[in-house]
């Protein structure tokens, strides 16, 4: 009886108060399904993009604007089917921007932190080659999911085979393969070209994939001269002058951001296209903030049907409303592969989810990922290269005009994803020296 | 012929480009001894300053001309103004500190002012484009060059000219001179060399002010155009020689002569020339092209 005094009596409405306690707390951990506490919960991602530098203003922050603009309303549940369920399987996606200038090695110890420190369940950006060719193994290794939604070189996938990395955008082998297709149906019997490109993965890239591509479907073309100045060089005075030097017919470019910008600006004061066509690859992103300086009728690429090439739809139509209504401007092709790359991810955590019956890993979302077909604002996109994981669209190529003042584009030419994309499993290079000129476009 | 001509053109103009920037630096470290890391943060105010202002003249519909007075004197005062908050505001807090010291502390600034960009102008780009077309184009055989850009040339000289005079045929550059000289008997000798030392960097941050204003109508004037531009501007003056003036221009002629070269005739060496003068005239004269080697004082 000794140990009665440690014992502590309890009233009746203590005791009942406890039991109801318990009982309500069992009730709330057992009695509601997975799919429920998958509601509850909160999604991390980390967004990188650049909020400095030459590429912030055309790239950057058209980017983060459309991920902001996106990431609002599928926490809120008001996109458009078929992205109308709210978040991602239920999960309330909770953001973390990064600044994506100050290159490679950077951006590797910015990765490490997101993962590592601050625990994202999956990353979306990028927007030079140069990093995603530098992030791609780390997010093997640290078995990070991984979304490129802008960078172009192809040889992250030909040269590697990833779990974790995939990208909702094309490469830039489809630019400059129907680049090539494009100027030889307006220029049948053109004669020579000239190429500036940016001395780094893309510039190179781009320009090989030009340049093979020509070769291939008209051989006698002459290249005149072959440009590469540094990235961020900002004054182009020589380069100008060797290309009007060279007197090419044709001015192919892959320029893009401010370094495109101040190309445009200097080569129209000193009339670098009044003898030869110029044709930007990525020159969708300026036709409107330099509106009054891109030469009539100079070929513009939006990397893709994005921007003013976009295909009507409800969810293209969503998009573009909003995104002026919020930002003033019309989204251009960065805001539109941000968005392309957030719905991807969505589709893929819904998809993985569905199957699940609750929230998804992230090896479960990357096999749902894998070769997924899904809706953008941009149209289909499949993710049928790099054995499931790149994506493949159409290619767009258009020439600027200003009706009434505003920019616009005609002589719009589509081409079919087949016919500007090695089929998976082959190198850019070697589909466009043995088989491209065999590939139809009809 | 036409190559030759493009080259000597368009070396010109980058040389032209490159010495008013460098100019203000060498200045600065002349006098000084300061290797001024934030001169490139200086040449980005200027760049926007000019920009802002360009947007808001031809956004009221002034007369056109009237442009170049108002872009061009509001990146030199704005240059001015920021220069003098620098000197007074840190560097004067950090004088007689090792020369590697006076870097970090730039360096610091630097980064401040990059910042202090963004925070002003935010992540946009600016264009400010108007003013490069309206000089028009010359013409010489299939080559056009834009005359904004041979004007260029001939406002380097001006500079050049006139930091010669300043520097050479006053009063106040004799002084600036001696103090460039010997900093401790300039002091002994009652020279006032605080106020100096707040002049010269002034008229420093004003010239990379300038170069930032005059290159802002050919641009996308962005954050991080400082940055790129300071790499180059330091490669100029370690080529004629840290603190000459005279070394700042031959050394901008190197440079922009070379790089011509490289693009019109071997385009990949392009990037490389730069380095590669800058590594063949160390080699020979590791003070640089334009100072003579002394004696280091104990």
């Amino acid at each position: 009886m000794a140990g009665r005094k440690n014992v502590r009596n309890y009233s009746p409405v203590q005791l009942a108060t406890a039991s109801i306690v318990c009982l309500l707390t069992a009730a709330l951990c057992l009695g509601h399904p997975p799919s429920v506490r998958a509601d509850e919960g909160t999604y991390k991602l980390g967004l990188v993009t650049f909020l400095s530098g030459a590429a912030a203003g055309p790239f950057g922050v058209p980017a983060r604007n459309a991920a902001e603009l996106i990431i609002e309303a599928i926490n809120a549940g008001t996109l458009p089917s078929p992205y109308d369920s709210k978040g991602l399987a239920g999960m309330t996606i909770e953001s973390t921007i990064i600044d994506e200038a100050g290159g490679g090695t950077k951006q590797v110890g910015e990765f490490r932190n997101l993962v590592q420190r601050r625990n994202v369940d999956a990353v979306i950006g990028y927007i030079s080659s140069g990093d995603c060719l530098a992030i791609a193994p780390v997010a093997e290794e640290l078995r990070a999911l991984t979304i490129f939604f802008d960078c172009g070189t192809p040889r992250i996938f030909e040269d590697n085979d990833y779990k974790y990395v995939f990208r909702t955008g094309p490469t830039s082998t489809m630019d400059n393969v129907a680049a090539a297709r494009y100027i030889l149906e307006l220029k049948p019997n053109l004669k020579s070209v000239s190429g500036m490109n940016q001395n780094y993965a893309w510039g190179f890239d781009s320009w090989n994939d030009f340049k093979w591509a020509m070769g291939v479907l008209k051989p006698d073309v002459d290249i005149k001269t072959e440009q590469f100045p540094k990235l961020g060089a900002g004054q182009y005075g020589s380069e100008i002058s060797a290309v009007m030097v060279s007197r090419a017919e044709v001015i192919h470019s892959s320029f893009w951001g401010g370094d495109m910008e101040g190309l445009v600006l200097q080569g129209a004061a000193r009339g670098l296209f009044d003898n030869s066509q110029g044709i930007f690859t990525c020159g969708e992103t300026a036709m409107f903030r330099l509106s009054d300086q891109i030469p009539e009728g100079t070929i513009i690429g939006g990397r893709g049907p994005f921007g003013v090439f976009a295909p009507a739809s409800p969810l293209n139509d969503w998009f573009r409303k909003s995104y002026m209504d919020r930002f003033g401007t019309p989204p251009t092709y960065p805001s539109y592969k941000m968005a392309q790359a957030i719905l991807g991810l969505k589709a893929a955590v819904d998809k993985a989810a569905a199957a699940k019956n609750g929230k998804p890993n992230k090896e479960e979302i990357a096999a749902a990922l894998k070769g997924l077909e899904f809706q953008a604002p941009s149209g289909v996109v499949r993710m049928s290269l790099g054995k499931g994981h790149q994506a493949v669209q159409e290619m767009v190529y258009g020439q600027f005009t200003k009706k009434n003042g505003k920019p616009e584009i005609y002589n719009v030419r589509r081409y079919p994803a087949e016919c500007v994309n090695p089929p998976d499993g082959v190198k850019s290079e070697d589909w466009i020296k043995n088989s491209l000129k065999q590939t139809s476009c009809n | 012929m036409e190559t030759l001509l493009a080259i000597l053109i368009d070396g010109l103009v980058y040389a032209s480009w490159l010495f008013i920037v460098a100019a203000g630096l060498t200045l600065v470290y002349g006098v000084m001894k300061i290797l001024n890391m934030a001169h490139g943060s200086l040449y980005a105010i200027g760049a926007y300053s000019a920009a802002s202002l360009v947007g808001w003249y031809f956004g009221s519909g002034h007369p056109p001309w009237g442009s170049f007075a108002l872009f061009i004197g509001g990146a030199v005062i704005a240059g001015m103004v920021t220069g003098l908050i620098i000197e007074r505001g840190v560097l004067r807090r950090m004088y007689g500190r090792d020369e590697v010291v006076m870097i970090l502390v730039t360096y610091g600034v630097l980064l401040i002012l990059e910042d202090v960009t963004k925070l002003l102008w935010g992540v946009d780009a600016y264009f400010a484009y108007q003013p490069y077309g309206m000089i028009g184009r010359v013409r010489f055989s299939d080559l056009t060059f834009a005359g904004y850009d041979l004007t260029l040339i001939a406002v380097a000289g001006l500079v050049g000219f006139a930091l010669w005079y300043a520097l050479n045929r006053t009063r106040q550059g004799k002084l600036l001179r001696a103090v460039i000289h010997d900093r401790e008997i300039s002091l002994a000798m009652g020279i006032n060399v605080t106020r100096i030392f707040i002049v010269t960097f002034i008229i420093g941050s004003a010239l990379g002010a300038l170069a930032g204003g005059l290159t802002a109508p050919a641009l996308s004037v962005a954050p991080g155009i400082g940055i790129e531009i300071i790499i180059l501007a330091f490669a100029v003056v370690v080529i004629g020689g840290l603190g000459s003036v005279g070394g700042a221009a031959i050394g901008a002629l190197l440079v922009g002569i070379c790089r011509a070269l490289a693009v019109h005739t071997y385009p990949q060496f392009e990037l490389f020339i730069i380095y590669g003068v800058m590594a063949a005239v160390l080699a020979v004269r590791p003070q640089g092209l334009f100072v003579i080697a002394r004696a280091r004082k104990i």
